[in-house]
């Protein structure tokens, strides 16, 4: 099962979310797909580490070959070449790898060279496996190193995938394979506004979904009475706990050191299974 | 000599668009002919390297003077590769900015900015 863990903005407890939850599982894979920032590995601290390179390929120009006959510049639909007095430039950074010039080429003047935009780090925590997307710093996006991140599938049950914030590309990419999404939110206006964002994304996905309403306070209801309106089911409600606060910023991992914050994750867990097993019993 | 201009309209009285890779129109003034003619730049809705399609087009009409408020780094690599000078242009009518030009009043753009690649392109 892969449950990806995401929200409109960055802080509102994904990864506190997502950690947690790969730690209650029997055995789980935590994917750390914000690979412009992850951050998984801090609270995990994982074991026998093992580094991965990621490259993508770029199109090179023979000159020798090129007639500049300008098929790849009107091609390209992120204009990464152009054609400037009697050659073409190629820019790599906008370039989006998709191998179409090379194909379009009628002098079959376009090879490709490979450029690193990243690493997978990958290791063990107990009895969780810890992979991390690090994206490369200068790479205008994080994309590849998620696609790549995402591809390595092992055989486990658990799979959380932490997501970038937003609902930019990445975190399209990032939930793409998700059995269900988890909507992480604060339960403010600004809360309210960042979840609806991500809502719309995962209901364009037509993906299975609940909300987790984080750094709850009594008598704050505007997110919980958004969830009504929209009758999205919220899954857990996490209290504004001092003490869960100051553990997490400690880079501790709150269920692995309080019996307490183990049982309400653990619970989170099994509600989440519940929903997917509903949801695929509903489909069938 | 051609002058090419980022502008908002595609008529003689308009003013100079604020953005270069994301302007409707390039105004492409002949100084010899004093002719204008307009290109419509198609990278206005490009998802993403408007300013490498945006300064491919005024590499292609042969100008060799752009006046223009900003120019992005991707931009401003091809239009140097081009040797296309740029000079920063005044608020307002691009009329007066050929003018001005002309009269040796407006400065070479010497700021690039980093763009906005990646931020709303995805």
């Amino acid at each position: 099962m892969r449950i990806a863990v995401l929200s409109g903005k960055g802080g509102t407890g994904k990864t506190l979310v997502a950690v947690n939850l790969a730690c209650v599982a029997d055995y789980a894979q935590y994917i750390d797909c914000d690979a412009e920032e992850p951050n998984g590995h801090l609270f995990f601290k994982p074991q026998n580490t093992e580094e991965k390179i990621i490259n993508r390929l770029i199109p090179v120009i023979d000159e020798t070959k090129c007639d500049l006959c300008r098929k790849c510049v009107d091609f390209c639909r992120f204009n990464a070449l152009a054609l400037i007095g009697n050659k073409i430039k190629v820019f790599d950074k906008i370039c989006h790898s998709c191998g179409g010039c090379k194909i379009v080429c009628p002098q079959n003047a376009i090879t490709e060279k490979e450029k690193r935009i990243g690493k997978i780090i990958s290791g063990t925590s107990e009895n969780v496996r810890v992979e991390t997307g690090m994206t490369e710093v200068g790479e205008s996006s994080a994309v590849p190193v998620i696609s790549a991140l995402l591809a390595d599938k092992i055989d486990v049950e658990t799979v959380i995938t932490d997501c970038p914030p937003g609902c930019a590309c990445t975190v399209m990419e990032s939930i793409k394979d998700a059995d269900y999404c988890v909507l992480v939110a604060e339960p403010t206006l600004f809360g309210v506004h960042n979840l609806n964002m991500v809502y719309e994304l995962v209901k364009a996905f037509k993906k299975p979904h609940g909300v987790i309403l984080n750094k709850c306070v009594e008598g704050i209801d505007i997110a919980e009475n958004y969830c009504k309106e929209k009758q999205l089911k919220v899954i857990s409600r996490i209290k504004f706990d001092k003490e869960l606060g100051k553990l997490n910023s400690d880079g501790e991992i709150v269920s692995r050191v309080n019996a307490g914050y183990k049982a309400m994750f653990a619970d989170t867990l099994k509600s989440i299974k519940e929903e997917v097993s509903h949801e695929t019993a509903s489909d069938s | 000599m051609k002058i090419a201009i980022p502008v908002d309209s595609n008529n003689e009285n308009t003013d100079v668009c604020v953005s270069f890779g994301r302007a409707p129109y390039f105004l492409i003034h002949d100084t010899e002919s004093k002719k204008n003619v307009f290109i419509l730049n198609e990278a206005a809705n490009a998802q993403g390297g408007a300013g490498i399609k945006a300064a491919q087009t005024v590499a292609d009409s042969k100008a060799e003077v752009l006046l223009t408020p900003r120019c992005g780094e991707n931009a401003a690599e091809v239009i140097n590769s081009a040797n296309i000078k740029v000079y920063k242009s005044e608020k307002g009518a691009a009329k007066s900015n050929i003018e001005a030009f002309e009269k040796g009043k407006l400065s070479e753009l010497k700021e690039i900015q980093p763009g906005m690649h990646g931020h709303n392109a995805g």
